[in-house]
């Protein structure tokens, strides 16, 4: 799923100062499952909110919601009465969310309360890894169901790289070395020839660099 | 034992400091405590593990949090007794008192309201 | 024995001669000078001149433009390309420009990433790695096609000797022979390893090689950097990724005065060069005297490579 992370509320502070009422917008799916942008965490962030524009004796109403999702438009619409009263929004769903909203409110300011991060897993309670680029044209059966592209500093396809060192990537002795983890992995399965074939360069056009992506199920339209 | 300890503190009970959230103790203070500690059991004898661990974690960031909306960061607390330290406990609430008492009143509260609360 | 390309490095390794190459950081500035120095400083004592690409990630006059430079003062350059800033597109745009200046060698790296380098809050590129870059100078230079598959006429496609490096000490051991089979299996035909200090750690690298008959497909040129002092030589060890100095190195710099260590790194660096002579496999020697070039031609001279023979 997508993980993301509360930006410091200083920031979130310095961009609704201005403003008399405000709404803090979470959202119940990804961004709940790595506890920063769901119910729980609206709570806080309005709740800490208030006290600080208390403190500053500056009368600012912040409320809370927490949507479904806030990536599809029937949940957004379940604020569309309330959205008129208040000033802007800070919105503590993932930057589809913020985007999303600010569409379908096109007349309000929509505010993001956290920084999108990744796509990832939850490797323990309260730590989330990288899985995925969203490249757009998977090749982990080609790789022992490990991307290097995601899990390569470098993003090669023809690795390690002469910086793995004792399994681990040259830029963190922490980051394991993805490619040592594919080979581990092809050698487990029997499949080494496949790390001995030079791979060809990759078609990058279906990931962020053909542009903006779009996916259109026509079975699925109504 | 009739031990003495301020009369403004309210006590919170739970069957573990594991229960407290987060915004547990940004309500206490958003409500108008002037500061709130958790009394949790010695570190490595909670009866469920880790759950005054937890709680200590939860504090700290409570902590950071007061810090980054301008709060004295000490109107958070976290101290560790054992149920049979009644005398010890006094004396918590009075150190966490006579502290609060010299960051003044909570802000937020406005209206200077005294009202402590342990959990 | 044929060459494919008018590469000087190609002939003397083709005429089977021992090659000696050395390199060249370019300055943090436009100062020409320092490029000029360097290369009348170790031109004459070996056959080519690698020119660094941005090495370490930190940001430096480009190698291209560098090894031109070389190029106009008599001296056979090797241009050295990452993958790291440049996608295939500025790759190739580049290879272009290196075969009208008539520089014939590259070598094909993946690059250091920027994390530890002066610009950590770059993005990167890494739109092929070492190993694609090697395909797609063949490519160019056999089949006169770019990656996208635009044709070249024959005489207007860059003649580059191509050249990949290796790190036989990085991990996991097993790896490194395997990939560098692939880097072969792509067009590599010569290869510069990492610094060698680990001797037997490399002839045992030596031995898979020959083993597998990769050294009859690509020219081998062990890595050879002379120990300035012992500060250097513990720092290699402990905070260089992938360098593997044994500790014999570090107490025999130990064991002699203060002012001799420099001298007996040198020597070590020259006994290093007479052993691998012997080693099979071993074609040549690349000689990387780090912020040190004015100590190439006495290791040259003394490990008995030079005059370097003429080839035509």
């Amino acid at each position: 799923m997508i993980m993301a992370k509360p930006k410091p509320i200083e920031e979130i502070i310095n961009e609704i100062k201005g403003f008399d009422k405000i709404l803090v917008a979470g959202c119940n799916g990804c961004v709940a499952v790595c506890e920063a942008g769901g119910l729980k965490e609206v709570e806080i962030l309005a709740s800490a909110l208030r006290m600080y524009f208390g403190n500053q004796h500056k009368n600012m109403q912040i409320d809370e919601v927490s949507l479904t999702r806030q990536c599809d438009k029937e949940y957004l619409a379940e604020i569309k009465d309330r959205i008129g009263s208040y000033d802007a929004v800070v919105s503590i769903a993932c930057g589809a969310g913020v985007q999303f909203m600010t569409e379908m409110y096109n007349t309000k300011r929509i505010y993001p309360g956290v920084n999108t991060c990744f796509i990832g897993v939850t490797e323990e309670k309260g730590v989330w890894t990288e899985r995925c680029q969203a490249c757009g044209e998977c090749i982990l059966a080609r790789t022992g169901g490990i991307c290097p592209i995601a899990r390569c500093s470098k993003r090669i396809l023809n690795g390690p790289c002469g910086g793995s060192s004792n399994g681990k990537c040259e830029i963190d002795k922490d980051v394991p070395c993805g490619w040592q983890l594919i080979y581990e992995r092809l050698k487990e399965l029997g499949e080494l020839k496949r790390f001995e074939e030079p791979v060809s360069p990759k078609d990058w056009a279906t990931s962020r660099d053909g542009g903006p992506r779009k996916l259109v199920k026509e079975d699925s339209q109504i | 034992m009739r031990l003495n300890y301020p009369v403004g503190i309210r006590i919170v009970k739970l069957p573990c400091t594991g229960r407290v959230a987060v915004i547990h103790l940004l309500k206490a203070l958003e409500k108008g405590a002037d500061g709130v500690f958790v009394a949790g059991c010695m570190e490595g004898d909670c009866r469920y593990q880790a759950g005054n661990l937890r709680a200590k974690k939860r504090v700290a960031y409570v902590r950071q949090l007061l810090q980054s909306i301008g709060m004295e960061p000490e109107r958070v607390a976290m101290y560790n007794l054992s149920s049979g330290e009644g005398p010890r406990f006094a004396e918590i609430s009075r150190e966490m008192a006579e502290k609060v008492r010299q960051f003044g009143p909570n802000p937020v509260k406005g209206k200077g309201v005294r009202k402590e609360k342990a959990a | 024995m044929s060459t494919t390309t008018p590469s000087k490095l190609e002939k003397i390794l083709a005429a089977g001669h021992f090659a000696v190459t050395s390199e060249c950081g370019p300055p943090r500035s436009c100062d020409q000078s320092i490029v000029d120095e360097k290369a009348r400083l170790v031109g004459p004592y070996v056959d080519v001149i690698n020119v660094t690409d941005n090495q370490t990630a930190v940001v430096r006059m480009c190698s291209l433009a560098s090894c031109i430079r070389i190029k106009q003062l008599g001296f056979e350059p090797v241009l050295q390309m990452t993958t790291r800033d440049r996608n295939r597109i500025g790759l190739q745009s580049d290879l272009l420009g290196a075969g009208a200046f008539g520089i014939n060698n590259v070598l094909c790296l993946t690059g250091d990433h920027q994390r530890f380098g002066d610009h950590p809050t770059a993005a990167n590129v890494f739109d092929l790695d070492s190993t694609q870059l090697i395909q797609t100078v063949k490519r160019m230079r056999d089949e006169g096609k770019l990656l996208g598959g635009q044709e070249m006429a024959e005489g207007v496609r860059p003649q580059l000797f191509i050249g990949a490096a290796e790190n036989p000490f990085a991990d996991p051991f097993e790896i490194r022979v395997l990939r560098l089979a692939k880097k072969v299996a792509a067009g590599a035909q010569f290869i510069q390893t990492q610094c060698i200090y680990n001797m037997e750690k490399f002839k045992l690298w030596m031995q898979q090689i020959v083993d597998r008959g990769l050294n009859e497909k690509v020219s081998i040129l062990a890595g050879i950097t002379p120990m300035k002092s012992v500060g250097m030589a513990k720092y290699m060890k402990a905070k260089v990724p992938g360098m593997d100095v044994p500790d014999e190195i570090i107490k025999r710099l130990q064991g002699v005065p203060k002012d001799k260590v420099a001298a007996e790194g040198v020597t070590m660096a020259v006994e290093q060069i007479q052993e691998l002579k012997e080693c099979p496999g071993v074609r040549g020697f690349h000689i990387m005297a780090i912020e040190w070039e004015v100590m190439v031609p006495e290791i040259v001279e003394r490990a008995g490579l030079s005059p370097r023979p003429e080839v035509s």
